[in-house]
């Protein structure tokens, strides 16, 4: 039996005519940190996307936590609740504080109680550094804060993988460090996490796998610093030297 | 004839009855008209092909015909198409129903598909139903975007009331009317009518403007 949590078995996805992932195979393990980078449209995101089914797939099989994302409607939300995910523009619920933002999943999709829930949201926004912004409204928040609060939101369905889909590129340099800092601490807890970046630092420092994408494939797979280093190949070379 | 317009307060009472009349029909077929097109507006926006080609084919043929014709059709046509024969005060709703409920769907749709793609993302992502997510998170947001339009479709649908004149419904204009038929004061009249649709369309402005203040727009 394969332990792994996530197991991509000949994954392909077609945009019609477009064949955006092309035959992928694909094991992340628990506590795998996987850092997947590539030029745009090679895949990267969609690959991502499919774990959660928010794209879903055009052939072969994809197994999260033990469920097939072909297992319908039912089973779809129950690997949504096994994997949380970090949007790019954040997405918060504008017409809710932080805390509601936080607290909202648990109470509807885990059936907590309003009072645990918000206990569980006040917590995980002490752990991303928010507690003080509990009462404030998205758009109160600066966008490294908005991010935080969306990481706080993701944990709180209380999650087996964490699914970042370039969660700093929507940021400012300075802002990027304070989202970075709560993933490498959320990595250094052995949460099992996909991360879409552009960050080679974090890459090198806090991944334990990386995978360069190109055209829909797994291009290169291997530990960062071996494949930052010294890239495998002439493709990867050039991509390394344009982020 | 000189114009005398103290002639107005003599029927005054009577054009009262008009206007409630208008009121009634713009009341009751305005509250048809939000459920109808709230329905096919949802149709339209997380329907199937098949949901959404009929949501759309209702939505193009009304807003492609004059409400006059619709109202002649409801009234005149359908006693021969299909033997139902309706009193006039209810065919009146009925068209506003309809004719409402088409142009309401179209602004329930853009206001649902104006929020963004990722609010629903996010709301999927943590394993909520595609209705929890419409009912929690979309819903909210796309209702404070569809008061303005909203408002102006319900001073559209009070004027249309109007045009029920052609099947003899006594609301405002057709009083305005009968009284003119008789006295032939027809400045007079004629204004005294303008009024009343101004105030009734300017309570309704009052009252949208005061809801969208209190319903912070996001």
């Amino acid at each position: 039996m394969n332990d792994a949590i996530i197991q991509f078995r000949n994954v392909s996805k077609h945009f019609g005519p477009l064949k955006v992932l092309d035959e992928v195979d694909l094991d992340i393990h628990k506590g795998e940190v996987v850092v997947l980078v590539g030029p745009s449209g090679s895949g990267k995101s969609t690959l991502l996307r499919c774990i959660n089914g928010l794209e879903q797939i055009t052939g072969g099989d994809l197994i999260v936590n033990g469920m097939s994302v072909l297992g319908g409607n039912k089973v779809m939300r129950e690997i949504r609740q096994e994997a949380g995910m970090v949007f790019q523009q954040f997405n918060l619920f504008p017409q809710m504080t932080a805390l509601q933002n936080v607290a909202f999943g648990p109470q509807q999709v885990r059936g907590l109680s309003r009072s645990d829930a918000r206990e569980l949201a006040k917590e995980l926004l002490a752990k991303v550094g928010l507690a003080e912004k509990a009462n404030h409204e998205p758009s109160e928040l600066s966008g490294g804060q908005q991010q935080r609060v969306a990481i706080a939101r993701a944990l709180a369905i209380k999650p087996k993988v964490m699914l970042f889909d370039e969660p700093t590129s929507a940021l400012d340099p300075e802002l990027k460090q304070e989202v970075l800092n709560v993933m490498r601490a959320l990595a250094g807890e052995g949460m099992t996490m996909v991360v879409v970046t552009h960050e080679m630092g974090f890459a090198k420092q806090v991944g334990t796998r990386l995978i360069f994408m190109e055209h829909g494939k797994i291009a290169v797979d291997g530990t960062p610093r071996d494949v930052i280093d010294n890239p495998p190949n002439d493709r990867m070379k050039d991509f390394l030297q344009h982020v | 004839m000189e114009v005398n317009w103290l002639i107005i307060l003599d029927f005054i009472p009577q054009l009262i009855k008009g206007a409630q009349v208008t009121i009634h029909i713009t009341v009751v077929g305005l509250l048809g008209g939000v459920i109808l097109g709230a329905i096919a507006g949802l149709m339209r926006a997380y329907g199937n092909a098949l949901i959404n080609a009929i949501a759309f084919v209702y939505i193009e043929v009304i807003r492609g015909t004059p409400i006059v014709v619709q109202v002649m059709f409801l009234y005149f046509a359908l006693p021969v198409l299909a033997s139902i024969r309706i009193d006039p005060m209810t065919t009146a709703i009925l068209a506003i129903v309809i004719n409402a409920g088409a142009y309401i769907a179209e602004i329930v749709r853009g206001a649902v598909l104006s929020i963004s793609k990722g609010l629903t993302e996010a709301g999927l992502a943590i394993g909520l139903p595609r209705w929890k997510v419409i009912v929690h998170i979309v819903g909210p947001l796309a209702f404070r975007r569809l008061i303005p339009p909203l408002g102006n479709q319900f001073i559209v649908s009070l004027k249309d009331t109007s045009l029920f004149i052609v099947i003899g419904v006594g609301e405002l204009t057709r009083t305005g009317q009968e009284i003119m038929a008789a006295n032939f004061r027809a400045v007079e009249i004629w204004t005294a009518v303008a009024i009343m649709y101004l105030i009734m369309t300017g309570v309704l402005s009052l009252a949208l403007r005061m809801i969208e203040k209190r319903m912070r727009i996001l």
